[in-house]
């Protein structure tokens, strides 16, 4: 049996009855990831040792008895911009390479505190910008589909990961698409929570109004096991919102009888890929065979969302990327004449091509002069798109789209085009800018067999039922089964 | 052509509060470098702010002091510049919602009160310090002070010399030192203050061009600072030069301002909401609940210890200047029934010898209970009040009570009639002649008798008797 290829629920049974110990099943994930991460490109950093003596120590404390967490034992990979104690974090960025975490963020914590086994860290586009994970100053993650093709970003590394089997469970950040985007085209299950649901604190922020961290895995109940661990009020970061956690758990198996799906009439882009088009409506129909029933709806100002997102992102990725500047770690540049000469090298030298253009861009936005015409308007939109959805909520219980226009598309293909880059994230960038959550879960493969997300966008803070949706498509559907073959 | 200057102040004051103002790092002043520092006060990757409820309590509490609107609603935000002491390169501050606006506080120069607006306060993170080696080409950066919490007060333009400028940072720091939100010492920073001037001619109701100057470490270096621009902008003025809108900086040691910036190279902050922290909402009840913390305030305690001490506006204002001052003569009031004498002596004596030492008022070896039972010792006739100023010099030399220093040096009056008698008609006898001049209607030679008198018992004679009795045996 490769312990590497199931799931976390599956290997939960097969622990807690003691027949296969968490050793053993780390000693799996780590084989998987020595033979075939050479083609993926997944793993920024594996900490072999350290995971194997964690998942040790939760053997020897199943051995006695003792009472053990949710994820007792099952390995978890984190995006390389999530802070673990002694560990490096880089956000795949020159600048921040040899930089060691000097505390641990709260969803590691959790996670540390669910007594799961942190195995490594996973590739991304550079402080999660970007849609291809080609950005990284690690190189691109492979898709496990194809290795010619692009795995998704940000938090590519994350998907690719779990779509070949190199890790059980993952977590991913999402500023504007950056899990449900590479899940999708991955062919894995990736949620976006609601913005506040999981603490940010020690995510290493992008855009700090949009950022969420959540998780990514090969099943839409790890999804739900996964977001139960990590979710919660936290002291430490303002934004976090004082709302119970449902047992996710329990609520996935209800049924979906009567649930309204929205079906967005301004989704349906011209030009969009007739295999993910063909896909969405035949999942669509499958909701409608499980006694859900579709609901056109109206989101308006769908088209300004990219403008506004490109906006406030940016605007807060020029302030947030700013302390990476040389003077108190990372990668400080040598030779330099002089204060402003220091940063201007280190900068340079440090951030890559899309941070540059980021930083820049949200450092205009803000300017004297041009704040009113940019970065006012453009959470005035966002207020618009937020009521959009709002209103649209008052019909439907929950909303359905592609998660992307298109299947994977090849490493090169649009690195050099950003605008025609950034359409990748079309359908998942409204949600961030309103702060709702959706989950990407497959729904087909192409032509070309690359994998086809859908996704299904929820109320705030009703992550449950947008997992039962899910879960039923996941059940009356065998996409989730389907795995790339690798080696 | 008359001028007249427009002043405007931005004062910094430091909060103590136990912990920073977005962690829970210490905010102890001299610990030794970058030890009271933790990850989100250094500007590590992932950290987030969590707003101090005390910093913002405090901010409410002084607003009201100062006569302020409180905003139910505001917010924080990011002002973007770069500089080695601003860890995160942005500092969170407040733009556009303070905490408190439209307030006021009154001052007092030449014996006239003045109203002065007060624009704004807001809360703000402190930066770090630099520390600059001789030896080496480097520079280092101390962390310690970066957030700890900072409420910035603005003025209005309402200022119209360096004495009321001066007057205002008095009657501010006096209300800010009522609320106990800060130690208020402009030494250790934490108070600071820089000025906005102009000048313009007489009756002429539009602004001049304005100077910021920066870099004062006393009030009387905003005093100097403030008459040396104004007269530098006059000089210029006058002889047909024009203002440069600029940051200029006070050197205390040349007493001059420099030029350090000029507006061409003035940054652009770039505000923007900060979106790490939520948006600060107040209730009424919120803000009355802060309303109910505020402690009686200098003016109000003047106008009390004018009532209920019979002491002079003058007076009352000078001890309630200083909180610890007005606490100190409250308290002697317990012990000793002569107000004014107290009022006298603390300011005449107690003061004096405060300020010989350059100590305050907390660090006086002669406490409340030791300043009165000497005053009532005065009151009983134990001793003259001219001996109580050498045994007074005494106590605050040695920390000694009166009464010890007093029997040890043998200074207790002689109020006996029968002990001084005898030395009266010693002193008549061997002055003759002074007695037929004092009798010829010589005033003068009554008060040398008197002198003799003194003298003869080493003043410890009680005056007022060997007035009486010298009167009675010369006739």
């Amino acid at each position: 049996m490769d312990l590497f290829a199931l799931t976390a629920c599956e290997l939960r049974k097969l622990l807690d009855s003691k027949e296969i110990s968490s050793r053993q099943l780390v000693e799996s994930v780590l084989k998987r990831i020595e033979s075939v991460d050479d083609k993926i490109n997944a793993y920024v950093y594996v900490d072999k040792e350290e995971a194997l003596k964690q998942a040790e120590a939760i053997d020897a404390r199943r051995a006695n008895g003792e009472p053990l967490g949710l994820l007792a034992g099952i390995p978890v990979a984190l995006k390389d911009n999530l802070l673990y104690y002694r560990r490096p974090v880089t956000c795949a960025s020159n600048i921040l390479k040899g930089y060691y975490s000097s505390y641990t963020g709260t969803a590691v914590e959790k996670l540390m505190k669910a007594d799961a086994v942190i195995i490594g860290s996973l590739n991304m586009d550079e402080f999660a910008m970007g849609s291809s994970c080609e950005t990284s100053c690690y190189g691109p993650s492979r898709n496990p589909w194809n290795q010619d093709c692009i795995t998704g970003g940000s938090s590519g590394g994350s998907a690719a990961a779990v779509a070949a089997d190199e890790t059980i469970l993952a977590l991913g950040s999402d500023t504007g698409g950056s899990i449900r985007q590479p899940s999708a085209l991955c062919g894995v299950v990736g949620m976006k929570p609601t913005y506040g649901r999981v603490s940010r604190y020690g995510l290493v922020a992008f855009a700090s109004s949009l950022d969420q961290i959540g998780p990514i895995t090969k099943s839409v109940s790890d999804n739900a096991l996964l977001l139960q661990v990590i979710s919660g009020y936290d002291h430490r970061d303002s934004t976090s919102i004082k709302q119970d956690v449902p047992d996710y758990m329990s609520e996935l198996k209800k049924t979906i009888k009567g649930l309204k799906i929205g079906i967005p009439k301004e989704y349906a882009l011209d030009g969009m890929d007739a295999d993910v088009e063909k896909a969405t409506k035949q999942a669509i129909e499958i909701f409608k065979e499980l006694g859900a029933e579709p609901v056109e709806i109206s989101l308006p100002h769908t088209e300004y969302a990219i403008a506004t997102y490109y906006i406030i992102a940016t605007a807060e990725a020029s302030a947030n990327l700013a302390r990476f500047d040389g003077v108190r770690y990372g990668n400080r540049a040598k030779d330099a004449d002089n204060l402003i000469d220091l940063y201007c090298k280190t900068k340079s030298n440090g951030f890559g091509a899309e941070v540059k253009r980021r930083i820049l861009l949200g450092t205009y936005v803000l300017s004297s002069g041009y704040y009113d015409a940019y970065y006012k308007k453009a959470q005035k939109v966002r207020t618009l798109i937020r009521q959009d959805f709002s209103k649209a909520f008052e019909k439907v219980d929950c909303i359905v789209t592609p998660t992307s226009p298109t299947p994977a598309f090849k490493i090169g293909e649009k690195i050099n085009d950003p605008l025609t880059m950034y359409l990748s994230d079309i359908f998942t960038i409204s949600l961030n800018l309103a702060g709702l959550p959706g989950i990407a879960v497959p729904c087909g493969l192409s032509s070309d067999s690359l994998p086809i997300g859908l996704q299904i966008i929820g109320r705030p803070f009703d992550e449950s039922t947008i997992l039962r949706a899910a879960y039923s498509f996941e059940q009356q559907t065998a996409f989730h089964s389907q795995k790339p073959t690798l080696v | 052509m008359e001028f007249e200057p427009v002043i405007g102040l931005e004062v910094h004051v430091q909060l103590k509060t136990k912990s920073k103002l977005f962690c829970s790092c210490a905010t102890d002043f001299g610990a030794s470098p970058n030890t009271q520092v933790c990850p989100v006060c250094l500007g590590h990757p992932g950290v987030l702010p969590v707003m101090n409820k005390k910093a913002l309590d405090y901010a409410v509490l002084c607003g009201l002091a100062l006569n302020c609107s409180i905003s139910k609603f505001s917010k924080f935000d990011r002002k973007n510049y770069f500089y080695p002491d601003l860890p995160k390169n942005y500092q969170v501050s407040q733009f556009d919602k303070p905490f408190c606006y439209d307030g006021y506080i009154m001052i007092h120069v030449d014996g006239k009160e003045k109203r002065i607006g007060v624009t704004r306060a807001h809360l703000e993170e402190d930066a770090g310090k630099l520390v600059h080696s001789d030896t080496t080409a480097s520079s280092g950066v101390d962390f310690n002070r970066t957030g700890i919490p900072l409420l910035e007060i603005v003025s209005e333009p309402d200022l119209r010399s360096p004495e009321e400028a001066y007057a205002y940072l008095v009657a501010l720091k006096s209300i800010v030192e009522y609320l106990d939100i800060s130690d208020c010492n402009m030494e250790e920073g934490s108070l600071r203050c820089d000025a906005n001037v102009s000048i313009r001619p007489k009756g002429q109701k539009e602004f001049g061009v304005k100077t910021e100057i920066k870099n004062m470490n006393s009030f009387r270096g905003v005093l100097k600072a403030l008459t040396y621009e104004i007269e530098r902008q006059t000089e210029e003025v006058i002889c047909g030069g024009k203002i440069v809108q600029e940051t200029r900086l006070w050197d205390a040691d040349k007493n001059m301002t420099f030029s350090m910036r000029s507006k061409e190279e003035a940054h652009d902050y770039r505000y923007f909401p900060e979106p790490d922290l939520v948006p600060v909402v107040l209730t009424d009840a919120d803000i009355d609940e802060v309303r109910t913390k505020l402690p009686e305030l200098p003016a109000a305690r003047m106008e009390r210890f004018v009532d209920a001490y019979g002491i002079s506006d003058y007076d009352a204002e000078v001890l309630t200047g200083d909180k610890a001052l007005a606490e100190y003569y409250e308290e002697c009031t317990k012990l000793c029934k002569d107000y004014k004498m107290i009022s006298n002596w603390i300011q005449s004596e107690l003061l004096r010898e405060m300020n010989d030492r350059k100590i305050s008022i907390k660090e006086s070896v002669v406490d409340p209970k030791k300043l009165t039972d000497m005053l009532n010792l005065i009151q009983n006739g134990t001793i003259s009040g001219k001996i109580a100023k050498k045994v007074f010099a005494e106590m605050f030399e040695t920390g000694e009570e009166a009464n010890v220093i007093i029997k040890e040096k043998g200074l207790v009056q002689i109020s006996n009639p029968d002990e001084l008698q005898n030395i009266i008609q010693g002193v008549i006898e061997a002055n003759p002649q002074i007695v037929e001049d004092y009798k010829g209607g010589k005033e003068k030679s009554f008060m040398f008798l008197v002198g003799q008198v003194m003298k003869a018992t080493r003043g410890k004679a009680n005056p007022q008797l060997v007035h009486q009795m010298l009167k009675e045996a010369i006739g």
